[in-house]
């Protein structure tokens, strides 16, 4: 009785949060085109966001193409087909690797950092208090964010790509004698734009989810300081979570237009 | 005697009274409850203007929730809640936001935005409302000018977490001040502050008082901060004005719910 007491407890609870996602992502639509504009805010979030998330997008990214290309020759040599590495490390990196592991990278840097900076903000009343001045915190604190977290993260993950084909080029420039500008020739040679627009497209929706889960944990975060910490925790959880959901939608529609 | 006992009729709102000025903030039969507990239960207050008002109450007896309505963060489940002579609850948004700023809000925490400088902070309110304050791009001099209001003119430039908690106070109080509000709603204002330091806050609150002819209604549950800066008070007790009076009145009570209010 009390296993199916905690069940039904646990399922309307998912329900909930589900409908006050879904209430919070239509309240974003509802303003983001109502003036007033926070332009230099969101310019200001667009900088942190991206100048903070380079150092970790970068290391990530180098190692994620190096170890991906050294895993893979032993299995390409051994069929003769080491030739084929730029264009099969490029293809999956442009089209899954990239995109999906700096999107993780930047729900566990940003989506956190939101989660508990707007959290912190609601537990000591900051929110209020710019309600009380007359500024609608939502468009200033919300808008911006989810704006930043969508305008930055392709860009994040073009350059994440980048890093990483540099990284796979470096292996291959070391081991197996192929020079830098054979490799990238090779490599965009392979690609096409149906790699890259729905990689990019796919993106733009990560960020999106990122800024929207961090904003919707840390906005409406219980009061206390371990609610800031819950806020910045399920931030992270929800919106990886997330990630993957959006990840298989936009791989399941690009296949269709592939296929037509 | 000479106070009132729980009957609303009693004090139901006037617009005019003996303090001599109409009134600025009307409640009345205000209830809110959060589920299962019921917060407010039919509260009454008028505030005149001109007047310190302190309302007290435990902690949890409603009155930051009873603050908050004030200034729309809260709505109630029912009743009606003037300010200014504007029913908060039918108001617009943009309405709301132009009301606002003739009303200050002094938080319990300070609620200074962290990311910002304390220069930035008071500036933040004037965003919205430059016609207002007439001012058109350089917001300097009125920031300068709350700034030694409070005694804190040096601080400018430094961060909220480069200030001590009554600094913080202050400045939280210079920022309510920037707007020129015509009402100032004190949320606890000296609590988590030290003897001395909350001194200085009443001090600062009385000659804020003095210089600009605010009202003010004061949250509190510190009884020398009641003492000191109350005109009139309102003892809420289970959601309801339970007593009102004058401080010498209320303290000379012999009913034991407004007696435990003044004991040391």
């Amino acid at each position: 009785m009390d296993n199916t007491s905690t069940l039904f407890k646990g399922v309307k609870e998912f329900f909930v949060e589900i409908g006050d996602l879904s209430y919070f992502t239509a309240r974003f639509f509802k303003e983001v085109l109502k003036p007033p504009f926070e332009f230099k805010e969101l310019l200001r979030q667009c900088y942190q966001m991206g100048n903070r998330s380079l150092v970790l997008v970068t290391v990530t990214g180098f190692i994620i193409g190096l170890v991906l290309t050294l895993q893979s020759r032993p299995t390409l040599i051994q069929f003769g087909a080491v030739s084929w590495m730029p264009n099969m490390v490029g293809i999956s990196i442009v089209r899954e690797i990239g995109p999906v592991i700096t999107a993780l990278i930047c729900a566990g840097r940003i989506a956190s950092g939101i989660g508990a900076e707007l959290g912190s903000m609601r537990v000591t009343e900051q929110i209020d208090a710019m309600e009380v001045s007359g500024t609608n915190p939502f468009k200033y604190l919300v808008i911006t964010r989810i704006m930043a977290t969508t305008l930055m993260l392709p860009i994040l993950v073009i350059y994440g790509d980048l890093v990483a084909l540099y990284g796979s080029a470096l292996v291959e420039n070391l081991k197996g004698d192929v020079s830098f500008q054979l490799y990238f020739n090779t490599v965009f040679d392979a690609l096409s734009f149906a790699d890259l627009v729905p990689a990019t497209i796919k993106s733009v929706f990560f960020g999106f989810t990122i800024g929207l889960v961090g904003c919707y944990k840390g906005y409406y975060c219980k009061k206390g300081t371990a609610g800031v910490g819950v806020a910045a925790n399920t931030a992270v959880v929800m919106a990886s979570l997330l990630l993957f959901v959006v990840d298989f939608i936009a791989v399941f529609i690009s296949d269709i237009f592939y296929e037509l | 005697m000479n106070f009132n006992m729980t009957d609303p009729d009693q004090i139901t709102p006037s617009n005019e009274s003996a303090h001599g000025g109409k009134a600025v903030i009307e409640i009345k039969d205000l209830y809110k409850s959060f589920g299962d507990n019921h917060v407010l239960n039919g509260f009454n207050m008028t505030l005149l203007e001109g007047e310190n008002l302190v309302v007290m109450g435990k902690s949890g007896s409603g009155k930051s929730v009873m603050i908050k309505c004030l200034v729309g963060l809260e709505k109630p489940d029912s009743g009606t809640v003037k300010v200014l002579g504007k029913e908060i609850n039918t108001l617009d948004q943009q309405t709301l936001d132009e009301l606002r700023s003739d009303i200050g809000f002094l938080f319990q925490g300070s609620a200074l935005y962290d990311s910002m400088t304390v220069r930035e902070n008071l500036e933040f309110p004037m965003r919205r409302h430059k016609e207002k304050l007439g001012v058109v791009a350089d917001t300097e001099p009125l920031v300068q000018e709350a700034l030694e209001n409070v005694g804190l003119a040096h601080t400018m430039d430094l961060m909220p977490v480069e200030l001590s908690g009554g600094m913080k106070r202050r400045v939280a109080l210079a920022r309510t001040l920037i707007l020129k509000p015509k009402v100032i709603l004190y949320d606890e204002p000296t609590s988590g502050l030290d003897p001395i330091t909350s001194k200085e806050i009443i001090e600062l609150m009385r000659s804020i008082q003095k210089k600009y002819g605010t009202s003010s209604l004061i949250i509190t549950h510190d009884v020398d901060c009641a003492r000191v800066i109350s005109e009139r008070m309102i003892l809420l007790v289970d959601g309801i004005n339970y007593a009102e009076g004058t401080y010498s009145q209320l303290s000379q009570s012999t009913d034991s719910k407004v007696e435990a209010f003044f004991k040391k």
